[in-house]
């Protein structure tokens, strides 16, 4: 790989800066069967709470004009089977750090699975999500409160030495000012965006199409939002910040760097293409070249 | 599971919004029936997995009905056309408990992934009954190639326009070792009912990937959570968990 796609977040060294969001790419091993996933900066691995979770009601899936919504509902194993059972797993088909992304329903939930996970030596940061749409009483509703995003901040610093990166929610009227909260409770960096609330209804049953109505809308048709959002953000806080919502190609990544984003994360288009990630990385130096950026350095603000 | 871009060798009309596609690519493995294919298609951002109908090294058919927008646009792809496929998907139904005399019972687009199963049934020498289910006489198909193999082929429809009148339940054969099904969830949960011996169903449900990352279409059964996609779309009688 060469050093003109190098990137650093939060004092880590990343050979590229796209990463594969959480809730896109299980622990890895799914992928590891359609390319060598190593190339990857890291990547995000499926969102952790405390306990077990099904999660919602199927359907989960419905489409979107450029897009798709899904209600999944944090479906995982737990935070103790996934140290036992999946990391072992995700260890033989990757061996980069990886970002930890955790979810709870209560502080102390919050930090009692990062503090499991700030136990494993391959874990590199802890991103927590306080921005699930699809949770109800959970997720999201420390994501829509700068008082309760900064307490979920602190109880997580208070546990783990490792980074700590707060995933962020657009489905409040001003994302700084969450952004701004989190930064002042400790967080080392924050990415963004998670899905924005959305439905859809079918005409021939014409009932809404996901179980649980409302669900989180990803893919190309969020990107603008998210780069606005990304730009704000910037200019707000002094903190890394990972950008992400709708990216699809490595101009996608550049113009999201441009926003100011030291990295990126890369969702939905994993699920339409398996080698979506590796696609984009491979096409970062034409893309860079076409328009004169020697390193993804100089794009930093 | 590979990534291919195919080539639409044929595309054509066989039943009442029922599209029959042969599907080529040199790199083409053959697939296990039961298994599906998930379908990229401009304008949609959602592939769309079809069950396989029928493969071979180098060749693969599938029958899909137009239902919506992605179907509409696969059914206006034309020879030499080339699609982005995911192939060898899902599980596929597994042939070694299927007894002498296996039970086939389709229901719609629920016919096709059996076709090559009882090909497959028929080159190990069993007797297989095949039963296929439709609305109405306008949209059989399928019933030559069952009877092209030795099958037993009964045919019902819903109105009574064409062979027997009622539903895939309403023809069971009175004795078979084993039985496989594919079709809309109704007459799974008839089949179900009715069935007395053991047998496997395979599940339709909305996908995101199709290759078992989003978690999208999980289902709780008796032996865990399974993805309708990775660990099915075909389950055993005995796990399965109606909700």
């Amino acid at each position: 790989m060469s050093d003109i796609l190098k990137t650093s977040l939060c004092g880590i060294e990343l050979d590229n800066p796209v990463i594969p969001a959480s809730g896109t790419f299980g622990f890895g091993y799914e992928f590891a069967q359609w390319y060598d996933i190593n190339c990857l900066g890291t990547f995000s691995f499926k969102g952790t709470t405390k306990e077990e979770r099904f999660g919602n009601p199927t359907p989960r899936i419905a489409e979107c004009a450029a897009g798709m919504i899904n209600s999944v509902g944090l479906q995982n194993p737990g935070v103790e089977r996934v140290i036992a059972e999946e990391l072992p797993k995700l260890k033989q088909v990757f061996r980069k750090k990886v970002m930890a992304n955790v979810s709870g329903f209560s502080v102390e939930d919050y930090a009692y699975t990062c503090e499991k996970l700030d136990r494993e030596e391959q874990v590199g940061w802890l991103e927590v999500n306080i921005s699930c749409p699809n949770v109800h009483g959970g997720g999201m509703s420390f994501g829509t409160d700068p008082k309760a995003a900064a307490e979920v901040t602190a109880a997580v610093k208070r546990v783990t030495t490792k980074p700590v990166i707060m995933k962020l929610s657009p489905n409040v009227t001003d994302i700084t000012e969450i952004a701004k909260a989190c930064e002042g409770a400790g967080a080392d960096g924050v990415s963004l965006i998670n899905t924005l609330q959305g439905m859809r209804i079918s005409l021939r049953t014409r009932k809404p199409v996901l179980a649980n109505v409302m669900g989180g809308v990803s893919g190309p048709a969020v990107f603008p939002v998210a780069l606005r959002m990304v730009w704000q953000v910037c200019r707000a806080v002094k903190i890394p910040v990972v950008g992400m919502g709708g990216i699809t190609t490595a101009e996608d990544v550049l113009e999201m760097m441009m926003a100011g984003a030291c990295a990126v994360e890369v969702g939905a288009a994993n699920l339409t293409d398996p080698c979506a990630c590796k696609t984009i990385i491979d096409g970062l130096p034409a893309a860079m070249d076409k328009y004169g950026i020697r390193n993804l350095e100089e794009l930093r603000i | 599971m590979k990534q291919l871009i195919l080539k639409v060798w044929e595309n054509d009309r066989i039943a009442e919004s029922v599209y029959r596609m042969v599907l080529e690519g040199p790199e083409l493995e053959e697939q296990k029936p039961g298994q599906f294919v998930n379908i990229r298609l401009d304008g949609q951002f959602l592939r769309r997995p079809i069950s396989v109908c029928e493969s071979e090294a180098g060749m693969l058919t599938i029958i899909y009905k137009v239902v919506g927008r992605g179907t509409e646009a696969l059914s206006r792809r034309r020879r030499r056309d080339t699609l982005d496929v995911l192939t060898g998907l899902g599980n596929g139904y597994d042939l070694s408990k299927a007894g002498d005399r296996p039970l086939l019972l389709g229901g719609g687009v629920g016919v096709p992934p059996l076709v090559m199963l009882a090909r497959k049934l028929r080159e190990q020498g069993k007797e297989v009954t095949a039963v296929l289910g439709f609305n109405t006489k306008e949209e059989v198909f399928g019933e030559t190639a069952f009877r092209m193999m030795d099958c037993t082929a009964i045919v019902t429809t819903v109105d009574g326009s064409y062979g027997t009148k009622g539903f895939v339940t309403d023809a069971l054969p009175e004795d078979y070792s084993y039985f496989y099904t594919c079709g809309p969830e109704p007459m799974l949960k008839a089949v179900y009912r009715k069935t007395v011996t053991s047998g496997q169903f395979s599940f339709e449900e909305r996908m995101g990937c199709g290759f078992g990352a989003c978690m999208g279409c999980s289902c709780r059964t008796i032996t865990g959570y399974k993805r309708i996609c990775r660990e099915g779309p075909v389950l055993e009688k005995e796990e399965i968990l109606w909700e």
